[in-house]
C-alpha cells in the first residue's frame, strides 16, 4: 500500500472513532438520547384514553417538572398552545389517531416521530423563554401545512 | 445493432423520460414553496411530490442501473450478449409494468403516499403491487447478469479474477438482493393485504423498521453504479489504470458488510427502538463512511497520475492540467465535488444529538440532491455522454452545449442544496407545501432561502432541458462514426485473492443484519401494538 494511501486510511478511521466516541458521550453520559421509550396505546380509543382524552399540561412539581400530553392529529395539535417555565423539566407525551405525524419545536433540538399505536415520549427542557413554534415535519395528507402550536416559555420564578 | 444494445438503449430512454418529468414536478414544487406564490392546491402539491421521488428515486436510476449494469459486464466480459437476452427483456418488461401500475394511481391522485409510502396512509392497492412487480422484475435482472457471470466462469476462466467492473456489479446486485427482501416482507406481509382490506390494522412502526432496512441500502445500489464508474470509466477516459485495484475492491466487499445494518439512522427520532440499537446502527454507519473515503484517495490519486502524465505540476496546480472541456469528465468530476458535500453533511445526519436538529427539515432534500441528485444522476448524464455516441455511432452534438449542461447543473445545485441545508438547520419542514405557518415570525428568516433554492430549482430544471436537448440532437443525427473498434479485453490473469470470496461476505453481511435487526425486530413485535386502521390518502 502506497504511504499517503496508509496515512490518509489511517486518518480515515482516526476520524471515524473520533465522531462515535463524541456521539456515544452525549448520548449516554450527558443526557442526548433519543426518544426511545415507548408504550402501546389503541388509536381508536384515544378519546376514552384517561391522559390523551383531556390532553394537557401537568404540573408535576411547580416550576421544576411538568408533563405533558398532547394528541398529533390531522392536522392540528391538542393543545394548540402550551406554557411551561423555563429550565424546567418536561416530558412530552404524544399519540396520533389517525397517521404518522411529527413534532418539531423550531430552533431546538426537540423533536420526534408521532406513530399511531405507539406513546411517544420526549424528556427535555427549555434554557430560554420566549415563544416557539412547534411544526409537524412529517407529511400527513393535504393539510399538513397547517399543523402547528405554539410552545411559551415563561422566565422561570427564581 | 445486437438485441441487447437495442435493450440497453431503451433503458436509458425510459430514465431519460423518467428524469423529464420528474425534472418538471421539482421545479413546480421548489417555486409552489416560496412564500406567496400559489400555483396548484396541496394536493396536486403532494400528488406531483410523490410522483417526483418514484420517477427520479426509483424509475430513473433503476432503469439507468439496468443499462449499465448489462452494457459493463458484456464489454468487460468480452461477451456479445448475456446469459439470455430473452430474460433480460423480460425483466425489463416487468419493471416497467410495475412502473406503470404504480403510475397510474399516482397520476390520479390515488396514492398521495410519498415515495417512503409510510402505513397507515393508504394508496390503492395497484401502488403496492406495481412497486412489488418492479421489485421482482429486478430480481429476474439481477439472476440473468449472474448467470453470465457464471456461464463465463465455467468456460475458461474458472480461476480469473472478475474485471473491476464486472465485480462491482455482482456487489451491488448482492446489496440489491440483501436490501429488497425488507420491502418485500413490507408489501407481500403487511401492505398489500390490508391495502385489500384482508386484514384490519397495520403496525406503521414495524412497517417503518422494514422499509428502512430496505431504504438505506437502495442508496448503495443507486451509488454503486456511479462508483463502477468512478473506477473504471474515469481512468480510462483519462488514459491511466485505476490507482489501487485492490483497495476498490476493498471499497465494494466493505459496502455489502455494511449497507444494509444501519437503517435506525432514519429511525433515531422513532418510539419504541431503545438508544442502544440505535447507536449500533451509528457505528455501522459511520463504518460504510471508511469506503467513500478510500474511494475519495483512490479517484483523487488516480487523477493527479493523470494530471501529472499530462504535464499537471504543483501541489493542487495538476487540477488545472486536467480534461475539463470533455463533458463526459467535467460530469464525473463535479458528481464527485459535490458527493464531498453530501459525505460530510451524511455525517451531520448520521451522528444522532445532530440529527435531532436536521431530521425531517429541508436539510434532507438539501442532503439527498447532492447524493442520489448529483454524485450517482450527474455521473450517470456524464456516462451518457460517452456512451451514447459509442452505442449509436452519433458524435455527440454538441460538446459545447453538453459541457454548459453540467455546469449550469453546478450552478442550480450550490443555490439550491445550499439554501435547502440552511433552511433546515433554521427549522424548516421538509416536504410541506406552505412553510409560512400563517406569517409566524420564525419563518421570517426563511423566505429569501426559499427564494434562493427556487432559483437554483429553476436552473437544474434547465439543465435538464439542455441533457435532453443534446440527446435528443445526437441520437436524430446520421449514424457516421466508425463502428467502433471492440475495445480489446483484457481480462486480467490473476487468480482471485481473499477479496475476491464474494460468497464469504455475504455470509457475514447476512449475519451482521441479523446482529442489527433481530432483537429490536422482535422487541418492536412483543410490544403487540394494536395497530392502525387504514387512512386512505386520494
Ligand atoms: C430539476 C431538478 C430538481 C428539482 C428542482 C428538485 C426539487 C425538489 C424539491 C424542492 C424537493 C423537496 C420537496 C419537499 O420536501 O416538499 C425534492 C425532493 C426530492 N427529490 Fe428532487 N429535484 C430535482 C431533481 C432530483 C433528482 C435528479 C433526484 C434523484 C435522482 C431527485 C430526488 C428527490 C427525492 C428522492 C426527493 C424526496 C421526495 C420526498 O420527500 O418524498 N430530485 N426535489
Ligand atoms: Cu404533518
Ligand atoms: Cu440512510
Amino acid at each position: 500500500m502506497n504511504r499517503y494511501e496508509r496515512a490518509w486510511l489511517f486518518f480515515a478511521v482516526l476520524m471515524v472513532v473520533a465522531f462515535l466516541g463524541i456521539i456515544a458521550y452525549f448520548n449516554f453520559a450527558a443526557g442526548l438520547k433519543p426518544p426511545q421509550e415507548a408504550e402501546v396505546i389503541d388509536p381508536l380509543t384515544l378519546s376514552t384514553d384517561e391522559r390523551f382524552s383531556s390532553p394537557r399540561v401537568v404540573e408535576v412539581v411547580p416550576g421544576e417538572e411538568y408533563e405533558v400530553y398532547m394528541v398529533a392529529r390531522m392536522w392540528s395539535y391538542y393543545p394548540r398552545e402550551i406554557e411551561v417555565p423555563a429550565g424546567a423539566k418536561v416530558r412530552f407525551y404524544l399519540a396520533s389517531p389517525d397517521v404518522q405525524h411529527g413534532f418539531h419545536v423550531v430552533g431546538t433540538n426537540v423533536q420526534a416521530n408521532v406513530i399511531p399505536g405507539y406513546v411517544t415520549v420526549i424528556d427535555t427542557s427549555f434554557a430560554r423563554a420566549g415563544e416557539y413554534l412547534i411544526v409537524c415535519n412529517e407529511y400527513c395528507g393535504k393539510g399538513h401545512h397547517f399543523m402547528k402550536a405554539r410552545l411559551i416559555v415563561t422566565e422561570g420564578e427564581r | 445493432m445486437s438485441r441487447e444494445n437495442r435493450l440497453i438503449i431503451a433503458g436509458f430512454l425510459v430514465s431519460y423520460a423518467a428524469l423529464a418529468a420528474g425534472a418538471l414536478f421539482g421545479m413546480l414544487q421548489v417555486i409552489e414553496r416560496i412564500p406567496g406564490v400559489k400555483l396548484v392546491s396541496s394536493e396536486l402539491y403532494y400528488r406531483a411530490l410523490t410522483a417526483h421521488g418514484v420517477l427520479l428515486a426509483l424509475v430513473f436510476t433503476t432503469f439507468f442501473i439496468m443499462s449499465l449494469a448489462t452494457y459493463v459486464v458484456t464489454r468487460e466480459l468480452g461477451l456479445r450478449e448475456t446469459y439470455s437476452t430473452r430474460l433480460n427483456i423480460l425483466s425489463y418488461a416487468l419493471v416497467g409494468a410495475g412502473t406503470l401500475m404504480a403510475a397510474v394511481p399516482i397520476l390520479a391522485g390515488k396514492a398521495n403516499v410519498l415515495y417512503t409510502f409510510y402505513p397507515p396512509m393508504k394508496a390503492s392497492p395497484l401502488f403496492y403491487i406495481g412497486a412489488t412487480v418492479l421489485v421482482i422484475g429486478t430480481w429476474l435482472f439481477g439472476a440473468n447478469l449472474l448467470l453470465t457471470v457464471r456461464k463465463w466462469r465455467r468456460g475458461r476462466n474458472a480461476s480469473v479474477k472478475l474485471p473491476l467492473g464486472v465485480f462491482g456489479v455482482v456487489c451491488t446486485l448482492i446489496i440489491w438482493y440483501i436490501a429488497t427482501l425488507g420491502v418485500a416482507a413490507e408489501m407481500l406481509l403487511q401492505l398489500i393485504p390490508w391495502s385489500l382490506g384482508l386484514v384490519d390494522r397495520i403496525d406503521p412502526l414495524l412497517a417503518r423498521n422494514l422499509f428502512w432496512y430496505f431504504g438505506h441500502p437502495l442508496v448503495y445500489f443507486w451509488l454503486l453504479p456511479a462508483y463502477i464508474v468512478w473506477y473504471t470509466v474515469l481512468p480510462r477516459l483519462l488514459g491511466v489504470r485505476i490507482f489501487s485495484d485492490f483497495l476498490a475492491r476493498v471499497v465494494f466487499v466493505l459496502f455489502i458488510l455494511f449497507s444494509t445494518p444501519v437503517g435506525y439512522h432514519h429511525q433515531f427520532m422513532d418510539p419504541g427502538i431503545k438508544a442502544a440499537w440505535k447507536y449500533l446502527h451509528t457505528v455501522t454507519t459511520f463504518a460504510v463512511f471508511l469506503p467513500s473515503l478510500i474511494t475519495a484517495f483512490t479517484v483523487a490519486a488516480t487523477m493527479e497520475m493523470a494530471a501529472k502524465r499530462r504535464g499537471g505540476r504543483g501541489l493542487f496546480g495538476w487540477v488545472a492540467a486536467l480534461p475539463w472541456r470533455d463533458p463526459a469528465f467535467s460530469a464525473i468530476a463535479l458528481a464527485m465535488i459535490l458527493f464531498a458535500f453530501g459525505g460530510a453533511g451524511g455525517a451531520v445526519n448520521a451522528g444522532n444529538n445532530l440529527n435531532y436538529v436536521v431530521h425531517n427539515t429541508a436539510w434532507v432534500p438539501g442532503h439527498l440532491h447532492l447524493t442520489v441528485g448529483s454524485a450517482v444522476a450527474l455521473t450517470f448524464m456524464g456516462v451518457s455522454y460517452l456512451l451514447l455516441p459509442v452505442l449509436t455511432r452519433r458524435p455527440l452534438r454538441s460538446r459545447r452545449l453538453a459541457l454548459a449542461q453540467v455546469w449550469l447543473w453546478g450552478a442550480g445545485m450550490l443555490l439550491f442544496s445550499g439554501s435547502m441545508h440552511v433552511l433546515g438547520v433554521l427549522g424548516s419542514p421538509r416536504r410541506t407545501y406552505d412553510v409560512t405557518f400563517g406569517g409566524h415570525p420564525a419563518t421570517q428568516d426563511w423566505t429569501p432561502l426559499l427564494a434562493a433554492a427556487g432559483a437554483g430549482g429553476v436552473l437544474l430544471f434547465l439543465s435538464v432541458l439542455l441533457f435532453l436537448y443534446v440527446v435528443a440532437r445526437t441520437l436524430t443525427a446520421p449514424a457516421e462514426l466508425e463502428a467502433q473498434a471492440e475495445p480489446e479485453v483484457q481480462v486480467p490473469a490473476v487468480p482471485p485473492g481473499m477479496v475476491d470470496n464474494l460468497k464469504l461476505f455475504t455470509a457475514i453481511a447476512l449475519m451482521l443484519v441479523l446482529v442489527a435487526y433481530t432483537l429490536p425486530t422482535l422487541e418492536i413485535l412483543s410490544m403487540g401494538s394494536p395497530g392502525a386502521p387504514p387512512v386512505p390518502m386520494d
